[in-house]
């Protein structure tokens, strides 16, 4: 029982963390067919933004509470600059190019954006626990969880639904749809489609900062978990399908409690798990859960 | 006329002799880095021909590190030093695993195969970084070689040791041109450009990924091996995928025009790297990045095309064959 | 003649809708057969399901004999069944004769081979004849992507006779050429494939082109076989002129920009 309700538990909190680094990508993905490796990049910069302000900010010694504005302030801040620059200043002029080039693209800029980390926060470890015990815990069966824990997972129900909301049941999203079908057409039509793309990749890096940004004060911010998390969301929207927003959150279910039922149960097989469980999926639907069907070529 | 040699393969072969030779003349440092790259190169060369058909591994650190932990395990398990023993370890280990995965991949393509390949790599760090007994992230040492119960030290262990890697390597690098330019890897030119044709021509498109799949899986287990064998040591970053992004990188860098490209790239990579990382640490990844960029944008077929002077692989094969028969 | 493809009540349902139905025909070998239909009559879903592309729902295919049902489309070509594209499925990138050398390469190996070299002087003969024979030699060293239409459909199909068919499906080999070339498109590519003993199916869309070059005509309508028989039969068949042929009328009164099929089929 005590085994169980930790792994629900700790398997919700690994799962609200998987979807909020992996939505982005896989937003990014439907829309605008990008594989961004580069997602792994704006995560590290919202993670070392988020832990750098929070730092600076108790030094003050003023009210922790605040912490929970500075928190998505330094996501928004890290994404919408990132990902204007990436978007404006590179991807711009290679859309329409096979996916595999951008893959290397994208590849490339995120060597960059570690490079960029580095030179403005240096190789130390940021710790910023301050936000994640500000709440206390609370204990369920006797195991002690961070309230912190929860308001993760709270922050992720809220991205994912209104994400779903904005994308089915508002004007702007159903032009995106319409962007999705055929970008060509839609451009007949009148609409900016290279306006979506940009909202879209800026949307998407602000959603990867705020998966590490959240995520910072639990962990220790150090050069190298942007590329952790790469490997982590891909895994989470394969098993999905890729591009599917209901996808991303069924697949970081899966692998979020995937993940904690090993570490509680055998804790060497931490990172094998997941890929156990990606690779059955495959195994049953090539394309992940969620995907959608190729139409015929001839 | 299979029996000939085209100008490439020539070229290794005469090529060999004065790679050798290096050892003897550049000051050691040199020839250390001579001596890896040619280790990782063949990696890179796996990593490019499977990029001959479209495909691009992310993963082929997975071959790597198959490759030096075989001759690794071998060596601390089992007490066997044999060079000759090592390296067939390696490819048997290779051989066995790529051809049961391949199963798997030979059905993805595009950004699906760079991202499984990527993947399946990955489950192997994971297993390697949590397995105590193999030093966890630390990874083990290997032993000096020895070489069919000669057991040379020092210096001449050395010079030994890099002689038979230029040889395996050159051999490797033949064979691999012979197969970029036999049958299969022309199924693979053409799976790259249009797959549905290939079925349609009556020859299976998965079975040709799969072969190279295998092929590129064995020559990076064999670069493995001969990478491992001079630096002693094997850890699990050899199959991290950042690992695996620098080999893609050299493959871009080069291009997939010639097979000597990315053995030349490598080193070059190589060298560039040991300056780079000495002058600024923290620019390292930055400039790579921005060096895949540019050859991305201005070079799409690689560094090599600058000298080839013909634009295309295709084109120079289609406009050698004449005279490579004769 | 020998009947070399028939075809047994074949039916190829797509969710409710019937790609195919009742289809049963008859190919004897050597002969030229004419298929018409408008857009959606189940012609190209005809050819899909005899070279293994889709597989019927039911029905049988029966080629020399044997039920060919369930097998791929590479075992089918080396069955020697062969198609062309209505869009030419080619290696855009590549040269017209690298295109020929890698088909003829590909086309020669049954079993995969590695180390062999692929191509030498007798191979690169082999296909200028071969784009010779379809008056397409002058433009060997020009790539895909930079040809007209016309071009590359005659490279397609080309390409489809690399391994030597004994049956050759057309799809609408000249769609995409403009209508006063048609007529000598069609006799240049007829002259070429008559050189050997295959049968020929093509699927037009041009009356005039099927009366000129077929002795047999099939006309589909919606799923299935509405006459069969001696072109000019077949042409003056009254629910052919009213279901087929009139809707023809109003087809090529539109733009050719309208071909590109995007319905299923």
């Amino acid at each position: 029982m005590l085994t169980a309700t930790a792994i629900a538990v700790d398997g919700l909190g690994f799962a609200a963390w998987l979807f909020l680094s992996s939505v982005g990508l896989t937003l990014i993905y439907g829309v605008m067919k990008i594989l961004n490796i580069a997602h792994g990049g704006f995560y590290a910069l919202g993670a070392y933004s988020s832990a750098w302000a929070i730092g600076v900010y108790t030094t003050t010694g003023s009210t922790v509470a605040l912490t929970f504005l500075l928190i998505p302030l330094a996501a928004l801040i890290a994404g919408a600059v990132a990902g204007l620059i990436v978007e404006r200043g590179v991807l711009k002029f290679m859309y329409g190019r096979d996916e595999v080039l951008m893959v290397l693209v994208t590849y490339a800029i995120f060597l960059i954006l570690e490079d960029v980390t580095k030179l403005i926060w240096g190789t130390q470890s940021y710790v910023a626990w301050q936000p994640a015990f500000y709440f206390g815990t609370v204990e369920i069966f006797d195991i002690p969880y961070t309230v912190y824990k929860f308001i993760t997972i709270g922050t992720a129900l809220v991205v994912g639904v209104s994400l779903l909301l904005v994308l089915n049941r508002t004007r702007v999203g159903k032009l995106l749809l319409v962007v999705i079908e055929d970008r060509e057409i839609s451009g007949a039509l009148g609409i900016n489609v290279n306006l979506f793309f940009t909202v879209t990749f800026v949307s998407g890096a602000i959603l990867g900062a705020l998966g590490g940004a959240i995520t910072a004060p639990e962990i220790s911010v150090s050069p190298g978990i942007g590329a952790e998390i790469v490997v982590l969301s891909f895994a989470v929207i394969v098993i999905g399908g890729m591009g599917s927003i209901g996808g991303a959150m069924i697949g970081a279910l899966i692998v979020g409690f995937a993940r904690a039922a090993s570490v509680h149960l055998y804790p060497p097989a931490e990172l094998f798990s997941i890929y156990l469980v990606m690779a059955a999926v495959l195994a049953v639907k090539p394309y992940g859960l969620f995907a959608l069907a190729e139409s015929r070529k001839i | 006329m299979t029996k000939h040699l085209d100008r490439t393969e020539l070229g290794l072969l005469i090529a060999l002799p004065f790679l050798i030779l290096v050892a003897f003349i550049l000051p050691k440092w040199i020839v250390n880095y001579v001596h890896v790259s040619m280790g990782t190169g063949l990696v890179a060369l796996g990593v490019m021909i499977q990029m001959r058909a479209g495909l691009v591994s992310f993963g082929q650190g997975l071959y790597f590190c198959v490759g030096g932990y075989a001759a690794g395990l071998m060596a601390k398990f089992l007490g066997v030093t044999d060079f000759f023993v090592l390296l067939a370890s390696g490819i048997v280990a290779a051989l066995i695993l790529s051809s049961l995965l391949g199963f798997l991949l030979r059905r993805y393509r595009e950004i699906f195969y760079a991202m499984l390949t990527l993947a399946v790599s990955m489950i192997l760090f994971g297993l390697l970084s949590s397995t105590e007994e193999l030093g966890s992230t630390d990874g083990f040492n290997l032993p000096t070689p020895s070489y069919l119960g000669w057991h040379p030290e020092g210096e001449t262990s050395r010079l030994t040791l890099y002689t038979l890697t230029c040889c395996v390597a050159i051999g490797c690098a033949i064979v691999l041109n012979r197969f970029l330019k036999g049958p299969t890897g022309y199924v693979n030119e053409a799976i790259r450009e249009n797959e549905l044709r290939v079925e349609y021509l009556g020859t299976s498109a998965r079975q040709a990924v799969h072969i190279t799949y295998v092929l590129a899986a064995t020559v990076s287990a064999i670069g493995g091996v001969l990478w491992a064998l001079p630096l002693g040591h094997v850890d699990p970053e050899m199959t991290n995928w950042t690992t695996s992004g620098q080999f893609v990188f050299v493959s871009i860098l080069s291009g997939t025009g010639n097979i000597v490209a990315p053995m030349i790239g490598t080193f070059i990579l190589e060298i560039v790297r040991v300056y780079a990382v000495e002058i600024s640490p923290n620019t390292w990844q930055m400039i790579l990045g921005t060096m895949m960029l540019l050859t991305i944008i201005f070079l799409p077929k690689g560094l090599w095309s600058l000298f080839g002077g013909k634009k295309k692989s295709g084109k120079s094969a289609g406009a050698d064959a004449p005279t490579a028969g004769e | 003649m020998t009947t070399i493809l028939e075809t047994r009540n074949l039916e190829m349902k797509f969710g409710a809708v019937y790609a195919a139905r009742d289809v049963n025909i008859s190919i004897a070998s050597g002969e030229v057969l004419g298929v018409i239909g408008s857009n959606g009559a189940g012609k190209t879903t005809f050819v899909n399901m005899v070279t293994g592309y889709l597989t019927p729902t039911s029905g049988e295919i029966i080629y020399r004999g044997k039920n060919i049902i369930g097998k791929a489309t590479r075992d089918i070509t080396q069955l020697g069944i062969c198609r062309s594209f209505q869009i030419p499925q080619l290696f855009p990138e590549l040269s017209v004769i690298e295109n020929m050398l890698i088909a003829l390469t590909i086309s020669k190996q049954d079993k995969p081979v590695l180390f062999k070299r692929a191509i030498d002087s007798a191979l690169v003969d082999e296909a200028r004849a071969l784009l010779a024979r379809f008056d397409i030699g002058q433009y060997a060293d020009q790539e895909i992507q930079t040809l007209p239409q016309g071009v590359r459909k005659l490279v397609d199909i080309a390409m489809a006779t690399v391994a030597e068919p004994d049956l050759l499906f057309l799809d609408e080999p000249t769609s995409g050429v403009s209508a006063d070339e048609k007529m000598d498109f069609m006799r240049t590519l007829i002259a070429a494939l008559k050189t050997t003993e295959t049968a020929v199916l093509f699927i037009e869309h041009d009356m005039e082109i099927v009366e000129a070059f077929s002795p047999r005509c099939v006309a589909f309508y919606e799923g299935t076989i509405l006459a069969d028989g001696p072109t000019a039969e077949v042409l003056e068949n009254e629910k052919v002129r009213e279901f087929v042929i009139g809707s023809e009328m109003h087809r090529t009164a539109r733009p050719e920009t309208q071909e590109v099929e995007a319905t299923p089929c």
